[in-house]
């Protein structure tokens, strides 16, 4: 009863596979991307001296960290449609969805990173002469990412994995791939290990990404 | 004589407590002025609304002969816009009593910063005007290294220097020396010494009353949010008139002058 692995089938569907790492890069760094920037916007808001728009952060956080993201995907892919008459392709269903679940992470990542920063340090900025924004980008963030960066690369390589999950709507990225290899040439095994190998890959360079920016941070104590 | 600064019946309220009753003041150009005060007089409240880290409740700044704000329809009360007090605090230096350097940045990046950032300045500009001000407080040859490094008395230099960066019209400190180590204080007071020599306008909140003796022009001692006592150094801290300024000064265990007045040891 043992098998024969056998991964030289892959190599002749390169084409096919390649578009579904290309296809998996698109989304996750699209939701990447985006989460951050929903991310940096929600947790402004959260901390915010307007208790309207805190508000609006603490809903925008509860609400999609709290529903599953297949569920999210199917409710973009297949509700919306009927909602608005207007289908939108998988690759929009799954980035929209991917990106607001993502970004309800991350709203919490940079609000906790933002609050580790001395009051003193904004203090300081304003009375230079800083706007919020120049406060934020220039004093702020800088010293936030500190204590931002270990957990936003567990979120971003959350990310990345969750992107798999495009697959339900049969969005073309590897896992997509992959099914559909394992189907024609009945080799899941082959196919299914070769996907866990293509994440372990990625994902290990992220995380060797993030180690190499955490230590430049952390140069000056 | 230049008026740089005219503050009218300031008042300052945090929910119910009235930390600033109805503060007047006048400072020109060149003047060093110490106020004093028992902790929770309000000075360090006055220091913060003169460059709105505080918004003040109810009062009229003017700065530099411009009102700052707009008035409201209650009268007193002004409303100030966003851009208004930016532009006004790049020209209100203000030294803090924990330093604030930017960790992040070398020292130098820390006094090129706002002129880069604020005043367009290329880096290069910056770092010559940076290396100016550094030189001014005597801490030029730590300009590459990170505040870290530093000693309380040296980031507390620097942060002199960042604040000189932007050219100011006045500097406010606010307790500039409390937080550090006695023998470090020597130093910090020292460059707060030459600035004003050099005719800088500043506004000194601190407990150093040899500072107040020797450089003050003038010094206010704030009780209960309002200006109990005004005058020379000489005036208030040798021969105070109001009784709770002799009680503050007896109590005050730094107090060493020269030459002390016997009003000013006598009573107890």
């Amino acid at each position: 009863m043992g098998h024969e692995w056998d991964f030289a089938f892959l190599l002749g569907q390169r084409d096919f596979i390649l578009r579904g790492i290309l296809g998996t890069f698109g989304l996750a760094i699209t939701c990447v991307l985006a989460g951050m920037a929903l991310g940096l916007v929600f947790a402004a808001a959260r901390l915010s001296r307007f208790a309207a728009l805190r508000l609006l952060g603490t809903c925008y956080v509860e609400f999609f960290r709290n529903i599953p993201v297949l569920v999210q995907i199917l409710w973009c892919y297949f509700a919306i449609p009927i909602i608005t008459g207007a289908q939108p392709g998988p690759f929009a269903a799954a980035a929209t969805a991917v990106s607001l679940y993502a970004g309800a992470y991350m709203t919490e990542i940079f609000r906790s990173g933002i609050q580790s920063v001395e009051k003193g340090q904004w203090e300081a900025a304003r009375a230079i002469g800083f706007g919020y924004l120049a406060q934020m980008r220039y004093v702020v963030l800088p010293q936030a990412m500190r204590s931002i960066t270990p957990p936003l690369t567990n979120q971003v390589m959350e990310v990345v994995k969750t992107t798999a999950i495009a697959s339900t709507i049969a969005y073309g990225e590897v896992l997509y791939s992959a099914k559909v290899l394992s189907d024609q040439e009945f080799r899941p095994i082959e196919s299914y290990t070769a996907v866990g190998v293509f994440f372990i890959v990625v994902l290990a360079l992220v995380s060797a990404a993030s180690s190499l920016l955490e230590r430049r941070l952390r140069r000056h104590g | 004589m230049d008026e740089v600064l005219r503050v009218e019946n300031l008042h300052k309220r945090f929910g119910l407590l009235h930390v600033l009753r109805g503060i007047d003041l006048s400072v020109h150009k060149g003047e060093t002025i110490v106020i004093l005060g028992a902790s929770g007089s309000g000075k360090s409240t006055l220091l913060r609304c003169l460059n709105f880290l505080e918004m003040p409740s109810e009062g009229r700044i003017t700065i530099e002969g411009r009102l700052v704000g707009r008035e409201t329809g209650t009268p007193g009360v002004m409303s100030y816009g966003t851009r208004e007090l930016n532009a006004l605090r790049a020209r209100v230096g203000m030294v803090f009593q924990q330093f604030n350097l930017f960790p992040h940045m070398t020292v130098e990046g820390n006094v090129m910063i706002g002129p880069m950032k604020l005043r367009g300045m290329t880096e290069e500009t910056a770092r010559t005007l940076a290396h100016d001000n550094l030189r001014r407080v005597g801490i030029l040859e730590k300009a590459r290294e990170y505040p870290a490094r530093l000693s309380g008395g040296q980031q507390q230099r620097v942060a002199i220097a960042r604040a000189l960066a932007m050219e100011p019209t006045m500097m406010l400190f606010d307790e500039a020396t409390s937080a550090l180590d006695p023998e470090l204080v020597g130093e910090v007071l020292l460059s707060m010494r030459r600035l004003s020599e050099e005719g800088m306008t500043m506004l000194v909140v601190t407990h150093e009353l040899g500072f107040a003796y020797n450089v003050a022009d003038r010094v206010i001692f704030l009780e209960g949010g309002m200006v109990h006592e005004e005058g020379t150094p000489q005036e208030v801290l040798q021969n105070p008139k109001q009784e709770r300024t002799r009680e503050f000064l007896r109590s005050h265990t730094l107090f060493r002058l020269p030459d002390p007045a016997p009003e000013a040891a006598g009573h107890s």
